[in-house]
């Protein structure tokens, strides 16, 4: 962290107020309480409907595990947080039971703390850095509940509070894309007094948030109100409109856009290249999640028609893989799998996510890898062939390579596939702006401080810089790129 | 929100409906389709865009009643509004002065191919077209296409009209009596497989517009990909048009069937409430 900030940091650890909290308990009594645990729906009930999984913590549990909290001189939990959130003056808000300050110091470097506080893998960023983790080899604070708490609060109050906007200062600035890189470049730009548009290719705003996460581990009303916040602070969002073919850069550049934020996401789904794979009733996961979660598809009073498969073999070890078995188990399969190529160890997918698929009796085929698919006469798909294999020396990644384990092939009957190995940066934008310098995987090349791409005043952000990320390392690039904008405006305008 | 500004029924199955759409009117070329969303429980479906006009903001669309979407389509009428409309989607036709080309349209892939006609007269090329239809009240834009054509073939299937025969037919008599350059094929997969295997007899470039099953258009979810020349391809951004000669039509066939059950469930409950066919 900047020398700033850490001195930002220290005086504000020297209010009067955090100094009288930290004396009102003894570390001692702090490090025996036990972390809270989330409350949970049952997962016999939850595993037949879309309510949100996890419920939230009470107040009472709130402030237990804020008192947890040793408020560290050296708060190495920030550094793991990829906005640098001010966790220790949150969590102490909330020992204190100001819970509506809470969320508004959430909100200084957090747009979407609600989003976060669910879906952030908390077990690698924030959590893993915690003193207690660290030094003490207990279970981190609960940052994660706890952020998640102060947010629902909140808005339950309906005490929401919409920050303070600028006067205008006439800059336009064109937004591309709706995922969280975009809403955190809006959020911002729109404080400071510019004239921000978003464009979205699909019908709906939230990107990922809104197709790709499923209701019963981010309800959309969650998504809602923070775009409806943007809303009221003015920003435009305009739908159905895709940039590069609806209208091009230039073409905005002549409606008096002066500078962009391209944050379209990695939203092209890999598939594997194997035979069969072509066949009817299998998926990307993009497409099953799409068809469920944006176009409701599981209901019947929607048009949008989805497999409801009973034997369902899903391929992969991320959130998406996570995200779409529980899905097929919601919808009704009687099997729902993961098959995955590597170990439990090396999965990808946030620990909690793994832990409640198996809660809701998914089966998981770890060290198995799809080789063939096979279908009845009208292509529909019946049967795969799957290999196992074992892990191997690390590769450059550090982890174990899967290895085939030669003759150990066999058969799983099948009729639903969901192939969830990973998707690639949207090629519309660049396709349509050759000077647009791009990186061999497909991601836009940026100025790390800036986020401005070659092309000046186009900056980047997100999914279609990182190739894949998270939500928060999305919203962390889009408050960089809004500092960026602002520069390049005010630098601009001078001239 | 688009406005739909006239409605009218082509035929008892194919409705012409045309909407405001300023962006999309001025962008769009021969070969774009766009993805429309009736209401909020609505499902996005592509449709080409046959025509456009720059001047008045607004797009034409012909729809055959196949499905519960494209009847309530045929439902609506001037002054109702499509809750989503969005593109223009797919890369436009490439059109160039090549000589001779031989269209051909089948059932209400006659109305993609009018604009392609359309460009390829415009470009300077001779237009010979052959339509097939299954009986003459079901041939469409018979007007608009001989408006653009240097020759006109009409084939339908029982000899209610034009020739008896099928599409193939008609293509041959060209494709033996004449130098062809290009050949464009759009109709249903089965006219656009044997099309195919006529123009490839005689070695002429073919191309076709496949109308796979989409949702949203922009290539994120894979539902519309097919096997073009062993590889698989996604029709929305890489197509709609491919080489005719590479596609697999019988693994497009059968992906079209994918969803036949929960489509034909949908349609008898959508019957069912009341709507007739
Ligand atoms: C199923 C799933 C589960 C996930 N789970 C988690 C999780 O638990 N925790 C976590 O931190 N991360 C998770 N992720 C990753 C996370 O969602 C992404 O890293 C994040 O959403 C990326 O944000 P983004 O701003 O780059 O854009 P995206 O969210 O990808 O949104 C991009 C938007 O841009 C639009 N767009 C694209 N091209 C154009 C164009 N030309 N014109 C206009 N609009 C365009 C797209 O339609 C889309 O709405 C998950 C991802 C998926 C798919
Ligand atoms: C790029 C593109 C352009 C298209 N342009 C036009 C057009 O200009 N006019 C037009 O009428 N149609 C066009 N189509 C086809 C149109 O999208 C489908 O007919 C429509 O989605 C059917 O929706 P539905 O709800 O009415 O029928 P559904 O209930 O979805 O389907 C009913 C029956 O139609 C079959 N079907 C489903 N989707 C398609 C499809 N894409 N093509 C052929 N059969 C299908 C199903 O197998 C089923 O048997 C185009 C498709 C693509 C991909
Ligand atoms: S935003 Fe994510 S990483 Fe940062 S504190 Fe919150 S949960 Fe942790
Ligand atoms: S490291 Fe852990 S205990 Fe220390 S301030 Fe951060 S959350 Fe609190
Ligand atoms: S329609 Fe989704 S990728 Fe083509």
């Amino acid at each position: 962290m900047a020398e700033q900030v850490q001195e930002y940091l220290k005086v504000e650890r020297q209010q009067p107020w955090r100094e009288e909290l930290r004396k009102a308990m003894k570390a001692k009594e702090r490090t025996d309480i036990t972390r809270v645990k989330m409350p949970e729906e049952d997962p016999h009930f939850r595993a037949t409907n879309s309510n949100e999984v996890n419920l939230g913590l009470t107040k009472e549990m709130a402030l237990q595990e804020a008192r947890r909290c040793l408020d560290c001189a050296n708060p190495t939990c920030i550094t793991g947080c990829p906005v640098n959130i001010n966790i220790p003056k949150f969590i102490k808000r909330i020992e204190q039971g100001d819970f509506l300050d809470a969320a508004r110091v959430l909100k200084d470097t957090n747009t979407l703390p609600a989003v976060c506080g669910r879906v952030c893998p908390q077990e690698v960023q924030c959590e893993v850095n915690c003193f207690y983790v660290q030094k003490l080899g207990k279970e981190a604070v609960a940052i994660g509940h706890l952020e998640r708490f102060a947010a629902d609060y909140e808005r339950d109050s309906g005490n929401i509070s919409v920050p303070e906007v600028a006067e205008k200062n006439g800059a336009k600035v064109a937004v591309i894309g709706s995922g969280p890189s975009g809403l955190a470049v809006a959020g911002d730009l729109i404080k400071w007094g510019y004239d921000v548009t978003v464009f979205e290719a699909l019908h709906e705003i939230g990107g990922v948030l809104k197709y790709g996460i499923p209701e019963f581990r981010l309800p959309n009303v969650i998504v809602d109100v923070e775009i409806d916040n943007l809303r009221r602070m003015g920003v435009k969002f305009e739908t159905n409109f895709i940039v590069g073919k609806t209208a091009g850069i230039e073409e905005l550049k002549s409606e008096g856009f002066e500078a962009f934020f391209i944050g379209s996401g990695a939203g092209l789904p890999n598939f594997m290249n194997i035979p069969g794979e072509n066949y009817t009733g299998i998926f990307s996961s993009n497409e099953y999640l799409t068809r469920v979660n944006l176009m409701n598809a599981s209901n019947d009073e929607y048009d949008t028609p989805v497999y409801s498969g009973n034997h369902v073999a899903v391929i992969g070890g991320g959130n998406t893989a996570m995200d779409s078995v529980r899905t097929a188990k919601r919808l009704g399969a009687e099997k729902a799998m993961i098959i995955y190529r590597r170990s439990l160890e090396e999965m990808p997918a946030r620990v909690e996510e793994v832990k409640h698929a198996m809660e809701e009796g998914v089966e998981f085929l770890n060290l198995n890898n799809p080789l063939e698919y096979y279908a009845d006469e009208r292509g529909q798909v019946n049967r795969m062939k799957v290999q196992k294999m074992e892990l191997g020396e690390p590769d450059s990644s550090g982890r174990r390579r899967p290895v085939p384990l030669e003759g150990s092939e066999y058969f799983i009957d099948v009729d639903t596939v969901i192939v969830a190995i990973g998707v690639s940066p949207n090629p519309i934008i660049p396709s349509s702006m050759p000077e647009l310098e791009m990186s061999d995987w497909g991601t836009i090349k940026v100025n790390k401080e800036t986020m401005e791409s070659s092309v000046p005043g186009v900056f980047a952000g997100g999914d279609i810089v990182r190739g894949g990320a998270t939500v928060i390392l999305a919203m962390g690039d889009g408050r960089k790129a809004a500092r960026g904008i602002d520069e390049y405006v005010k630098a601009r305008k001078k001239k | 929100m688009n406005r739909i500004v006239e409605k009218e029924m082509l035929n008892k199955n194919v409705v012409k409906l045309v909407i405001e759409a300023p962006r999309i009117a001025s962008k769009r070329m021969a070969g774009h389709f766009v993805i429309i969303k009736i209401d909020e429980k609505g499902e996005r479906i592509p449709l080409t865009i046959a025509d456009a006009d720059p001047e008045t903001g607004t797009i034409t669309l012909i729809i055959q009643r196949v499905g519960v979407t494209s009847h309530k389509l045929s439902l609506m009428e001037a002054g109702d509004m499509l809750e989503d409309v969005v593109g223009p989607l797919g890369h436009a036709t490439e059109v160039e002065k090549l000589g001779t080309v031989l269209c051909a349209g089948g059932g209400v892939g006659i109305a993609p191919l009018l604009p392609i006609a359309r460009s390829f007269k415009e470009a300077g090329n001779r237009v010979i077209t052959v339509l097939a239809a299954r009986n003459r009240e079901l041939l469409i834009l018979e007007e608009e296409i001989r408006a653009c054509s240097d020759e006109v073939i009409i084939m339908t299937d029982d000899g209610s009209y034009g020739r008896q025969g099928l599409v193939t037919h008609g293509m041959e008599e060209i494709l033996e009596r004449e130098k062809v350059h290009l050949a464009v094929a759009i109709g249903p997969a089965i006219m656009m497989k044997f099309a195919a295997l006529t123009t490839a007899k005689y070695n002429v470039k073919t191309i076709a517009s496949l109308n796979t099953i989409m949702v949203d258009g922009t290539g994120m979810c894979g539902a519309c990909r097919v096997s073009v020349g062993g590889k698989t391809k996604f029709v929305c951004v890489d197509g709609p048009e491919f080489d005719a000669h590479l596609v697999d039509y019988d693994e497009m066939i059968m992906r079209l069937g994918g969803y036949d059950k929960q489509e034909r469930e949908a349609y008898d409950r959508y019957v069912a409430a009341g709507n007739g066919a």
